[in-house]
């Protein structure tokens, strides 16, 4: 199993993740944005959190026109795996690769704290070592996470079971921190190959942190 | 010639900083502020004599990266 994962200037979690999958017994390689290929043993494209070109223009808005996007669409189109974790999902977004946008949090501030979110859909295989309805704590660290997407794309979303999980509290109910639509904290595209979110599983992988929610979530990429 | 763009959060997204400003001009007694729409203005240096020909690069250079069509509308003003 290799994770293959990209680095642009400003990204600062490539480390955690490298860490957090080896762990889990994966190998990995760091693909700088320069690179106009990935790895052909590459099985999982992780798009790292951080402030790709300083967030400049809008988080994840220049990244896209870097060398090694090209690449990563074609490895898309070809039904290859890519997670995209916090600004990794903005990244995603701004290239159309997932729907919808992600916009500066409702009240403004950056956000950094343990957050329950609640698996909406297990059916893809991010998710599938978990159930419906199940609880996990993970962290957010962002301050543009307010996820916008229009009324009749939303719809399209909960019909193609295309979202993943949404902020809640510890007993499931709702508690939406950054404004999103319908809580909404991460999707996946149609064919349920692209994956983003704005938690982060890699920084959950062990109870003397606070959480090892993580590692039922990453794991999922490994058994496919 | 100049291209001033203009890109703002499209009418019913929540334009949380618009919100913010207007709370802290209201605070400040400025009580005949309706709303407040906070944006961006990007000024590009065109090196381009054709007016129609301006507006259709500007436009591309909007679609492709200087806005988010997804949550914001722009407005491209051009001056000689």
């Amino acid at each position: 199993m290799k994770v293959s994962i990209l680095q642009f200037p400003g990204t600062n979690c490539e480390y955690d993740t490298q860490h957090a999958f080896e762990s889990l017994g994966a190998k990995t390689e760091i693909v700088w944005h320069k690179s106009e290929s990935i790895p052909e043993d590459t099985n999982l494209l992780v798009v790292a959190g951080g402030f790709s070109y300083g967030d400049y223009l809008r988080s994840g808005a220049i990244a896209k026109f870097s060398p090694v996007m090209k690449a990563v669409v074609e490895y898309a189109n070809n039904g290859g795996k890519i997670l995209g974790i916090c600004n990794g999902f903005q990244v995603l977004t701004e290239a159309g690769l997932l729907p919808g946008a992600l916009k500066r949090n409702e009240h403004l501030h950056f956000i950094s704290k343990h957050h329950n979110l609640k698996v909406i859909n297990n059916d893809n295989v991010f998710l599938e070592k978990l159930s419906k309805d199940n609880i996990v704590n993970i962290p957010i660290a962002h301050h543009d996470g307010n996820y916008y997407i229009d009324q009749n794309s939303l719809k399209d979303l909960y019909a193609n079971n295309q979202i993943l999980l949404t902020y809640c509290d510890k007993d499931g109910n709702t508690l939406n921190p950054n404004g999103s639509v319908d809580a909404i904290a991460g999707v996946c595209n149609k064919e349920k190959n692209i994956f983003g979110l704005m938690p982060h599983p890699e920084r959950a992988m062990e109870l003397l942190l606070g959480s090892d929610d993580g590692i039922k979530m990453l794991q999922g990429f490994l058994s496919a | 010639m100049k291209a001033i763009v203009n890109v703002f959060l499209k009418a019913g997204v929540l334009d949380s900083q618009g919100k913010a400003v207007s709370h802290a001009l209201s605070s400040l007694h400025f009580k005949n502020v309706k709303d407040v729409r906070v944006g961006k203005q990007i000024i590009l240096e065109l090196d381009e004599t054709d007016d129609v020909k301006a507006r259709e690069d500007v436009t591309k250079m909007c679609e492709e990266i200087l806005a988010n069509t997804v949550i914001e509308d722009y407005q491209i003003e051009l001056i000689k």
